[in-house]
C-alpha cells in the first residue's frame, strides 16, 4: 500500500465511502436499494477498507449491484457469481468477498453452483435479494416463486413447487445461514455483519421486494417476523425449524463450525526452472 | 531418417503397455528419437490394449505408416488394432503358439511369422511375467542392451525392490533365449547417446508450458483426453506456490479463472470438447471484461460426446467462431508435442499481455502421445500485464481508451483504484453504458489491442520455398513436415510448408509474405467439413489453385499417405 494512499483514506469509514456515485437502474421502491444501504453500513461497521473488499454478481436487477458500490466489483454473466468469487477469494485469501444477486441468477440458472459453493465452504458471504421473480427479464417466476403465481409465461403458474434455499444450503453444508427482510435496516445489517466476521460459506436470504412486479410483496413488512427461537449450531433443528416455518421467520438460523475450504499455498516454493526435470530420461 | 516400429499387444492385464513404455525409455537411453501411442479396447479397465512405438534417429512428430515387428501375447480381441497396426511383407509377427492362431485379419498382408511360447516361458520363471517375457524377445530382435533395460526396471521398480527386479531380469534373459534364432530389426541408433533426452506427453508439455508462462491459478472439471494437463499441473501448482480447485463443471471451472485472474493471479482452465462447448459464453466475458485467462481444448471426435479417445481439428470453429458478438481473442495451436511447451508459453504470455482470453487448441494425439525429445528450449515469455500502480490523482479508467488499445489494470487490494470488472458494455470507467459511441469505442479498443500487437515470427513455422505450399495446423504438421523431409532426401525439394500456429488474430500481411510466389496450395487437416480451409478462405487470400486432403479422426494422417498425395499433386 502507498503512503499517499494510507494518507488520503479518511480515519473512520462511513457507509458513502463504500458508495460510488452511480445512480441504480432500480425502480423507485425496490427493496434492493435497502440492501445497498445495509451492505454498506455493514462494511463500514467492520471498517474494511473498500480496496479490500471485492463484490461479485451475477446478472439480474440485484446483480446491478458491484457497480453501485465503490468497492472492487466483479459483474460477469447470468448464474456464475459464485464461481468467480470462489476463485477470486482462493487465488486472494487476502479479500474480503461478497457474493450478490438474486434468486434466478442464484437458484436457478445458477443452482448448481450454489450447491457446490455450500458444500465447499470457502470463506465466502452470499447475499440473495430473493423477490420470488425475475425482475430484470420482466417479471416471470423464479424458483422461489409460488406455484400458482399467475404470469404471461405461464398462466396459472408454474405448478411447480418452490425452492427453499435455507434448508438446502444447510442440507448443502453451508457454514451460516440466516433470512433477512430489506426493510428491516437494523437487523439486516447485523446480520451482514456477523455474515461477513463467520469464517467459511455463509448464506443470507434477503428478502427484498419487487415491487414493479411483485407489488404484493410490499405486504411482507406485515409478515416478517425475528425468529421466535435463538440460533442454534444443530443443522437438523435448524433444517426443521425452517422447514416448518412460513418463510417470514428472520434471524440467524444456523452458525456452524465447519473448518472452511483448506486453501494450501505452500510459503516457500521452488523456481519454475525446477519444474520439469522429471522428464529427463 | 532410420526408423523402427514396435507394437506390443495383448488382453487386459497381460501388461502390453508396460511393455511398450519400458522400450521406450531404454531405447531413449540409447539416444533414440520417439513416439509411442496406445489403443485400448472401450473398457474402462483391463480391455485389450495395443502399445506402438517408434523409435528414430532423428525427432519425429508423426506414427508410423508400419510396423517392423508386432508381438502378441494373445490374440484376444486383437484384430481391432487391425487398422491401426499395418503390416506388410517386411513386417514380424511373434506371437505365442498356445494362444491359438493369427487372426486372418493381420495375415491378410502376409507378414513374416515367429512363434514363442511367451506364456509357458512365463512360468517357468519365478513371478514371471509374459510381458517382461516379451520384452526380452523384442530387446533381442532389435539389439537392446541389458544395460538400458535394466536402468530403467531400475527406474521403474524403484520402490518395490531387488526381488522384482530379479524376477522381471530372468524373464527378460528368458525371453532374449527364445528369440534367438529370430533374424534381428535393429535400433535405428548405434548406441552412441548424445545429448541427454526427455520423454514427454503432450499434456505434460502443455502443462510445462503454462508453468513456465507462469500460471498461478488452475480450476478443473476433468474430462477425456485433458485430464492429464489437470493432474500434472495440480503436482507443479502446489510445487510453485499455485493452487488448483476442483470445479462442479466448466461453466465453474472458467468463472474460477476469471475471478482469480481479476485477483491478479495468471489463470488457466484445461477440458475438451464438450466442455469448450459449456465455456463459450464466459469467454465472451473475459473479452468484454479485459481479464486474461488460458483454456486449453485438447480436441477429440465431435459433436456432443462424439469420440472421446480420439484426435481430430474439429473445434477450430467453436475456438474462433463460437463467442457471440464481435469477440476478438486468441487462438493458437501448437503443432507438435515439443511444441506444446512453447506454444501453451507463448498463450500465457499473450493473454496476460493483451488482457483477453486465449484458446490453445491441442488435440488428443498431441496431448496423450508419449515423446522422446531433445529438452525443449526455455523461451523468455513470462505472462506480465500492465498493471495499474495508482490513479494519478484522476478518477481511474478500468477501461481507459489507449493507442495500444491495453489499458492498465488495478489489481483488488490497490487503493483508489476501485472499479467494476464488467461484461455488459462500458465507458472507459467500467460504468455500464449502452450508448453508440462508448460500444464503437470499446469495441474499436479490444479489436486494437490485437491487430496492433506485433505477434513476430512464431505466428507459423515456414519452411522451404518454391511455387507449391502445403498449409496446414496443429498435429497434423508431424505428418506432413515427415513427408517433406521424404520427398527432399529423394531431391524433390521445391514444396512450401506453412503451419500456422497463430490462428486468431489473423495476420494477413504475414500469410501473403509466406505465399509470396506460391502458385499452388495444399491444404491437409483432419476435420470432416473441412473447417480450416473455410476458415482460409474467409481470411486469407489464397491461390485459385487449390487442393485439399481431409478427413475426420479417428484415423490420423501418416506420412507415407501424405506422401503419395503430395506427389500425386504436385507430380515431384
Ligand atoms: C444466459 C442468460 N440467460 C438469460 C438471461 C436473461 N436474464 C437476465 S436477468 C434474468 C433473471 C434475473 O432474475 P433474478 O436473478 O431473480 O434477479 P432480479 O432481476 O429479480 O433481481 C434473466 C433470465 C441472461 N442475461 N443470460
Ligand atoms: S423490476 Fe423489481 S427487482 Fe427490478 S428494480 Fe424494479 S422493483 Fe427492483
Amino acid at each position: 500500500m502507498s503512503q499517499t494512499a494510507e494518507a488520503a483514506a479518511p480515519v473512520t469509514l462511513t457507509p458513502n465511502d463504500y458508495k460510488s456515485n452511480i445512480k441504480p437502474i432500480w425502480c423507485p421502491g425496490c427493496g434492493d436499494y435497502s440492501v445497498l444501504l445495509e451492505i454498506t453500513k455493514a462494511l463500514a461497521a467492520l471498517a474494511l477498507r473498500p480496496e479490500n473488499v471485492a463484490i461479485v454478481s451475477g446478472i439480474g436487477c440485484s446483480s446491478r449491484f458491484p457497480a453501485y458500490s465503490n468497492c472492487y466489483g466483479f459483474h460477469g454473466v447470468h448464474g456464475r457469481a459464485l464461481p468467480v468469487a470462489t476463485g477470486l477469494k482462493i487465488a486472494r485469501p487476502d479479500l474480503t468477498v461478497l457474493c450478490t444477486g438474486g434468486d434466478g441468477d442464484g437458484f436457478s440458472i445458477g443452482g448448481n453452483h450454489f450447491l457446490h459453493a455450500c458444500r465447499r465452504n470457502v470463506d465466502l458471504t452470499y447475499i440473495v435479494m430473493d423477490n420470488q421473480v425475475y425482475g430484470m427479464t420482466k417479471g416471470q417466476a423464479s424458483p422461489t416463486t409460488d406455484p400458482d403465481w399467475d404470469h404471461v409465461l405461464m398462466p396459472g403458474g408454474t405448478g411447480t413447487r418452490a425452492f427453499q434455499p435455507l434448508v438446502i444450503a444447510l442440507a448443502s453444508g453451508a457454514n451460516f445461514v440466516a433470512r433477512a427482510f430489506s426493510g428491516d435496516p437494523a437487523m439486516t445489517t447485523d446480520i451482514i455483519i456477523e455474515a461477513i466476521r463467520h469464517p467459511g460459506f455463509s448464506f443470507v436470504q434477503i428478502l427484498s421486494p419487487c415491487v414493479t412486479f411483485r407489488p404484493d410483496q410490499r405486504e411482507w413488512r406485515n409478515f416478517v417476523r425475528q425468529a421466535p427461537v435463538p440460533e442454534t449450531n444443530d443443522p437438523s433443528r435448524a433444517a426443521r425449524r425452517i422447514m416448518s416455518d412460513d418463510g417470514f421467520n428472520l434471524g440467524i438460523l444456523y452458525r456452524g463450525d465447519r473448518p472452511p475450504y483448506r486453501i494450501s499455498r505452500k510459503a516457500e516454493f521452488e523456481e519454475v526452472t525446477a519444474i520439469g526435470k522429471e522428464f529427463l530420461v | 531418417m532410420k526408423t523402427l516400429s514396435i507394437a506390443v499387444v495383448g488382453s487386459g492385464g497381460a501388461g502390453a503397455l508396460t511393455t511398450g513404455n519400458l522400450l521406450l525409455e531404454a531405447a531413449a537411453r540409447l539416444g533414440c528419437y520417439g513416439i509411442q501411442t496406445r489403443s485400448v479396447g472401450p473398457q474402462i479397465r483391463g480391455g485389450e490394449a495395443a502399445a506402438m512405438v517408434r523409435l528414430s534417429d532423428e525427432p519425429i512428430d508423426c506414427i508410423s505408416d508400419r510396423f517392423d515387428i508386432m508381438l502378441a501375447m494373445d490374440w484376444n480381441n486383437v484384430h481391432r488394432f487391425a487398422p491401426e497396426i499395418l503390416l506388410d511383407e517386411n513386417s514380424l509377427i511373434i506371437g505365442d503358439p498356445a494362444e491359438g492362431e493369427v487372426p486372418p485379419a493381420l495375415t491378410r498382408s502376409n507378414p513374416q511369422r515367429r512363434e514363442v511360447a511367451i506364456g509357458a516361458l512365463a512360468k517357468q520363471v519365478r513371478k514371471g511375467r509374459a510381458n517382461m517375457i516379451a520384452l526380452g524377445v523384442i530387446a533381442e530382435v532389435i539389439g537392446l542392451p541389458d544395460a538400458a533395460v535394466i536402468a530403467v526396471l531400475e527406474k521403474q521398480l524403484g520402490k518395490k525392490g531387488e526381488e522384482a527386479l530379479l524376477s522381471s531380469l530372468d524373464a527378460i534373459t528368458a525371453g532374449r533365449a527364445a528369440a534367438a534364432g529370430i533374424e534381428p530389426r535393429r535400433l535405428p541408433v548405434n548406441g552412441s547417446a548424445g545429448t541427454a533426452k526427455w520423454i514427454i506427453t503432450g499434456n505434460h508439455a502443455a502443462g510445462l508450458g503454462a508453468i513456465r508462462g507462469g500460471i498461478k491459478f488452475v480450476a478443473a472439471y476433468p474430462i477425456t483426453p485433458a485430464t492429464e494437463v489437470l493432474e500434472w499441473i495440480s503436482k507443479a501448482l502446489s510445487r510453485t506456490g499455485g493452487t488448483l480447485v476442483q470445479a462442479e463443471d466448466e461453466l465453474a471451472s472458467i468463472n474460477m479463472i476469471l475471478g482469480a485472474s481479476f485477483g491478479g493471479q495468471p489463470s488457466l482452465t484445461a477440458t475438451s470438447g464438450p466442455g469448450l462447448s459449456l465455456m463459450v459464453e464466459s469467454l465472451g466475458l473475459a473479452v468484454s471484461a479485459e481479464v486474461p485467462i488460458v483454456v486449453i481444448d485438447v480436441m477429440r471426435g465431435g459433436p456432443s460426446t462424439g469420440i472421446p479417445t480420439i484426435a481430430e481439428q474439429s473445434d477450430l470453429n467453436i475456438a474462433v467462431y463460437g463467442l457471440h458478438g464481435d469477440a476478438p481473442h486468441l487462438v493458437l495451436a501448437p503443432n507438435s508435442v515439443t511444441d506444446c511447451v512453447a506454444t501453451t508459453q507463448w498463450s500465457v504470455f499473450l493473454a496476460e499481455a493483451l488482457q483477453t482470453p486465449a484458446v490453445v487448441l491441442s488435440d488428443q494425439y498431441l496431448g496423450q502421445a508419449r515423446c522422446i525429445i531433445d529438452a525443449p528450449q526455455t523461451l523468455p515469455l513470462r505472462g506480465e500485464r500492465l498493471l495499474a500502480t495508482d490513479a494519478g490523482g484522476e478518477r481511474y479508467q478500468r477501461y481507459a481508451v489507449t493507442e495500444s488499445g491495453v489499458s492498465p489494470m488495478a489489481i483488488p487490494g490497490l487503493p483508489g483504484c476501485q472499479h467494476t470488472a464488467d461484461g455488459l458494455e462500458h465507458n472507459p470507467i467500467g460504468t455500464p453504458s449502452s450508448t453508440a459511441a462508448d460500444h464503437q469505442t470499446q469495441l474499436d479498443k479490444r479489436q486494437r489491442k490485437l491487430t496492433q500487437f506485433d505477434f513476430g515470427d512464431r505466428w507459423a513455422d515456414i519452411e522451404g520455398d518454391g511455387e507449391l505450399a502445403i498449409i496446414t495446423w496443429g498435429s497434423v504438421t508431424g505428418a506432413v513436415r515427415e513427408a517433406l523431409g521424404r520427398l527432399r532426401a529423394e531431391g524433390g525439394g521445391g514444396i512450401r510448408l506453412v503451419s500456422i500456429r497463430l490462428l486468431t488474430p489473423v495476420q494477413p500481411e504475414r500469410f501473403a509474405g509466406a505465399l509470396a510466389g506460391v502458385k499452388r496450395v495444399l491444404l491437409i487437416e483432419q476435420s470432416h467439413s473441412a473447417q480450416f480451409r473455410h476458415f482460409l478462405a474467409a481470411h486469407y487470400r489464397l491461390p485459385e489453385d487449390i487442393e485439399i486432403l481431409n478427413r475426420a479422426g479417428p484415423l490420423l494422417f501418416r506420412a507415407g499417405e501424405v506422401y503419395d498425395r503430395i506427389k500425386s499433386w504436385s507430380g515431384v
